[in-house]
């Protein structure tokens, strides 16, 4: 057998850290950052006494999860607990909905080789977070309160993935679907976003499951590509030897790229799941839903959809467009000013989009200016070079690029006269080019316009220099 | 003054008319403390200082004319697991011995505002866990009429501290009978209220589909009173829905023609005690000689809802008190050297064996193994009793049972050795608790030896207004139960 034999049948369990201003259960501000225990109270520290009070703007939040990820909305839904003990888990038990979610079914269509692939979901819950622990390793342990009851909901996705790459398209679609209905900032590195995997090995063309392995610890989507890879190829390697894969929890290693044994199923907790009478059941009418269906703003599939039909973009272009949010909002923002949207979207696309990483919540440059620059590159005042170079200087500060060209004597030469003396210069000094030219190369023509350009300082333009150049030859 | 033989109606005429002040009544209720309480020990932390200063402001404003609710100015206390902030809340617990809340509980809030004078907080079973208020991490407290005897549990300070007049009025709270089983055994009147109607918000959960908070007074009136005071609709407790009707002025109706139901079958078992049925047989002829209509019952579910109780409340109780485990506040073990440590030298040392018993039986209720066959099976019975009593109370206005099938029995032993059944001093307590229905315990008499003995009314949800009617009625004809002092003199 060899690694080509295999494949992997993946499970997600995402957590999103919901952008309430308030806790789930109590009245405390949720902001990310503050110094520690300063976000708490009687509630989520548990003292004796004090009742969960449900934060209802968090029900709506995970309906319209529910709804972007096309879930069943359910009319009832509880709250149970989940017991176990953890210093950063104050009541010893988690308040989350084990029996009855809010969401089920659904799924998320993710791009693929073939085009595109369905990930169905299994259900969305809702849950509070835990706190933090700080290690000081011999002075032992602080504990950090302040996260302790944000809320959350849990995303279970069926066993459909079956790559790295299925499970990061999948991961993105989810952190698109957050921010597009604004329920969370979906940042890994924050841990606003988190990912367990549910990975086992199969034989291509087998149905039963393998055993199922948990990864644990993985904090961007790259680390899931590699913490899927090497989990992979570790039970391929097992699996070809003749062993067994135990069903256990792993840990994945940032620095080694390897995951490493964190418990095994045996040692797995009883949660002793019950239902929280300190709550009701969440109840929600069709017309509520209703409600929450109307204000989630247009998602990543309409827009793309728009885009391509709208402005004649390629599904590449507008796949690209739409997968951030925050890019997609800059992109409807500067094609509003600009009459050249297909410039504009080749200048977003190879000098801004790689700029937007998950940390990016507000404009990078002003999207006025940048319709503006396309403009300007698409009616001929200005070469590409030029316009990366104004870019460049619009990412430093706000600017109007037509007056900065003009201060900068940027524009593009148009003027033969203007040229003349470049092009000369060219020919003077490139001997060799204009003999293999008049030789019949075709080829040394780029070299001589390019000696232009750098006579210009990239300012001449290209199509007039050639002709500047072709007519001077012709003479010779 | 012998405030013990006055209504607190009349007890706050007085201080309106100045005929005696706040200070006065309270130094004379301090000056019985200090007479009864080393016997009694119904407190673990008395706030003599707090009740003084609190009984001049109350003079102090009704010597400026002005109006003040009903109870201000009259000494009260509350039972030890209503958090009050900056006194020491301990749950009769070495885990809590220390534990100085930074929040009030809703019901003391609102007591405050009523101007209430806080004699301290009141000795109970620790974390409400059991009968006789001898699981109590502190001291035992004692019967006020037979001080060999428990004054029951869990809330026994609170009904001692009524009886022995170390408090004009306390608060309790009631899981599976914790304010009438003491209320009863101690001889007074306590009321466990539809869940719902108080808030339990800042009471410690013990379990928190059963727990409700409640008064213990010396009358029927006095606790519709302070019943009036507590049920306020708290908005940070999902099931607090506040009171329906001032619960004073319904124990003042007509007694009308209501119809009482009574466990035919029960009342002629070997498990009541003869002195028990004969005052409660009285009482059904008492009903119906001033027109209640008296009609026997079938309970089907009645032996069911021991098993059901002990499951649900252990289950509920084990979740509840994994909390106390000596990280974030509470006692630590000093002797715990790693995270594991701190939890088991904590908890071991920290908790009661009671308590743990209950954590024990709660988590192998709820384990993978067993939650089929013992948490859900009692979750679906319980049901089956919701609508056995919605049945019942559909054809009958109140039931008429014993509170427990025995009076007090002595410290140190089990109910069951004072010639009950094993579990029959809970039978009656707990169909309340599981169907979230009113109950209110009455003393109807003291049995050959002084002993209190007493009877549970229970209604439909909000009936707390009939069964006031009801007892009131009692009360009227024959009078309030002697005080201690008066049996023992």
């Amino acid at each position: 057998m060899s690694i080509k034999d295999y494949e992997s049948v993946i499970g997600l369990e995402v957590h999103v850290e919901l952008k309430t201003e308030h806790k789930l259960f109590c009245e405390c501000l949720t902001a990310f950052g503050a110094p520690p225990n300063t976000q708490v109270c009687p509630v989520c520290l548990a003292m004796p006494g004090t009742l969960p009070a449900l934060n209802r703007q968090v029900v709506e939040f995970a309906v319209k999860a529910g709804l972007a990820a096309h879930c069943a909305i359910e009319p009832w839904s509880r709250f149970d607990r989940k017991n176990y003990f953890y210093p950063d888990l104050p009541k010893a038990y988690q308040i989350t909905q084990n029996f009855f979610p809010i969401c089920t079914g659904g799924y998320i269509d993710v791009p693929s080789e073939d085009g595109s692939k369905r990930i169905r979901i299994n259900r969305i819950h809702i849950e509070e977070d835990a706190g933090k622990l700080v290690h000081l390793g011999a002075e032992g342990s602080l504990v950090d309160c302040n996260r302790c009851g944000v809320p959350l909901i849990e995303i279970v996705s069926e066993p459909d993935i079956r790559t790295g790459e299925e499970a990061v398209a999948y991961l993105r679609k989810l952190r698109a679907i957050a921010r597009y209905t604004g329920i969370s900032d979906g940042k890994m590195n924050e841990g606003s976003l988190r990912c367990d995997v549910n990975l086992s090995l199969r034989k291509k063309g087998e149905e039963t499951l393998g055993t199922r392995v948990e990864l644990k610890n993985i904090n961007s989507f790259s680390f899931v590509a590699k913490a899927i890879e090497s989990e992979f190829k570790r039970q391929a390697a097992i699996l070809d030897e003749g062993g067994t894969i135990i069903q256990e929890t792993r840990r994945f290693d940032e620095s080694t790229g390897q995951t490493y044994s964190m418990r095994e199923k045996a040692e797995a907790a009883d949660y002793r799941y019950f239902p929280d009478t300190d709550l009701v059941p969440v109840e929600i009418s069709q017309a509520e839903i209703d409600r929450i269906r109307a204000s989630i703003p247009r998602l990543a599939d309409e827009r793309k959809a728009g885009y391509m039909e709208q402005y004649g973009l390629t599904d590449y272009e507008a796949e690209r467009l739409t997968a951030d949010k925050e890019l997609s909002d800059f992109f409807e923002r500067a094609v509003a000013e600009s009459s050249e949207p297909k410039t504009l979207v080749n200048l977003i696309l190879a000098d801004v989009a790689p700029l937007y990483t998950e940390d990016i919540s507000e404009d990078l440059l002003n999207p006025k200016s940048l319709g503006q620059l396309a403009d300007l590159l698409a009616a001929g005042g200005i070469n590409s070079n030029t316009g990366r170079r104004v870019l460049k200087a619009l990412l430093e500060e706000d600017l109007d690029p037509a007056a900065y060209i003009e201060k900068h004597d940027l524009g593009q030469i148009n003027d033969p006269e203007k040229l003349e003396g470049a092009v000369r210069t060219a020919l003077a000094e490139n001997e060799r080019a204009v003999r293999d030219y008049l030789g019949g190369k075709e080829s040394a023509m780029r070299s001589l316009i390019g000696r232009v350009m750098k006579e210009t300082g990239g300012r001449a333009n290209p199509v007039l220099a050639e002709d500047m150049i072709r007519k001077a030859l012709e003479n010779q | 003054m012998d405030y013990q033989k006055m209504q607190l109606t009349e007890i706050a005429d007085g201080l309106k008319r100045k005929e005696f002040s706040s200070r006065e009544l309270t130094q004379a209720v301090l000056s019985k403390i200090r007479d009864k309480e080393p016997q009694v020990g119904a407190y673990v932390t008395l706030t003599e200082e707090l009740a003084l200063e609190q009984a001049d402001r109350v003079d102090g404003l009704f010597s400026e004319g002005r109006t003040l609710p009903p109870l201000a100015g009259i000494p009260g206390a509350l039972k030890d697991n209503i958090a009050t902030r900056g006194i020491r809340t301990t749950n009769a617990s070495r885990m809590m011995e220390n534990f100085v809340p930074p929040y009030d509980a809703f019901v003391w809030r609102l007591l405050r505002q009523q101007e209430m004078v806080l004699m301290g907080k009141l000795n109970m079973d620790e974390f409400a866990m059991g009968h006789s208020t001898e699981t109590s991490a502190f001291h035992l407290t004692r019967n006020p009429y037979d001080l060999t005897r428990v004054p029951g549990g869990s809330s026994g300070g609170s009904a001692a501290a009524v009886a022995a007049g170390e408090a004009l009025f306390t608060l309790g709270t009631d899981t599976g009978g914790s304010i009438r089983q003491p209320a009863s055994l101690c001889g007074v009147v306590g009321m466990r209220p539809t869940y719902g109607l108080v808030s339990r918000r800042g009471v410690t959960s013990f379990s928190s589909s059963l727990d409700q908070v409640g008064p213990l007074t010396r009358s029927v009136r006095d606790n519709a009173l302070v019943l009036d005071a507590i049920s306020v609709r708290d908005r940070k407790d999902v099931h607090s829905v506040g009171g329906q009707e001032s619960y004073l002025a319904a124990a003042g109706q007509d007694f009308g023609r209501p119809v009482i139901g009574w466990p035919e079958s029960y009342f002629q078992s070997g498990d009541l005690n003869p002195q028990v049925r004969e005052y409660l047989e009285k009482a059904l002829h008492f009903y119906e000689s001033i027109g209640a209509r008296i009609v026997p019952v079938d309970l089907k579910t009645l032996d069911a809802s021991l098993s059901v109780y002990y499951i649900i409340s252990s289950a509920e109780g084990f979740s509840a008190m994994n909390r106390y485990d000596g990280v974030h506040y509470g006692y630590r073990d000093p002797e715990a050297e790693n995270l594991e440590e701190v939890y088991t030298g904590s908890r071991s040392k920290g908790l009661g064996r009671e308590v743990k018993q209950r954590i024990l039986l709660g988590s192998f209720a709820l384990s993978e193994e067993h939650y089929r066959d013992y948490y859900l099976k009692a979750a679906r019975v319980r049901t089956l009793i919701i609508e056995e009593y919605k049945e019942v109370f559909g054809t009958i206005d109140a039931l008429l049972t014993p509170v427990t099938a025995t009076p007090a029995w002595p410290l140190g032993t089990l109910p069951q050795e004072a010639g009950g059944g094993k579990y029959s001093n809970d039978r009656f307590t707990l169909p309340p608790s599981l169907t979230g229905l009113p109950a209110l315990a009455l003393p109807l008499g003291l049995s050959s030896d002084g002993l209190p003995v007493g009877m549970q009314l229970s209604g439909d949800r909000f009936s707390e207004g009939l069964l006031y009617r009801l007892a009131a009625a009692y009360e009227d004809a024959h009078g309030l139960l002697p005080a201690p002092q008066e049996v023992n003199a």
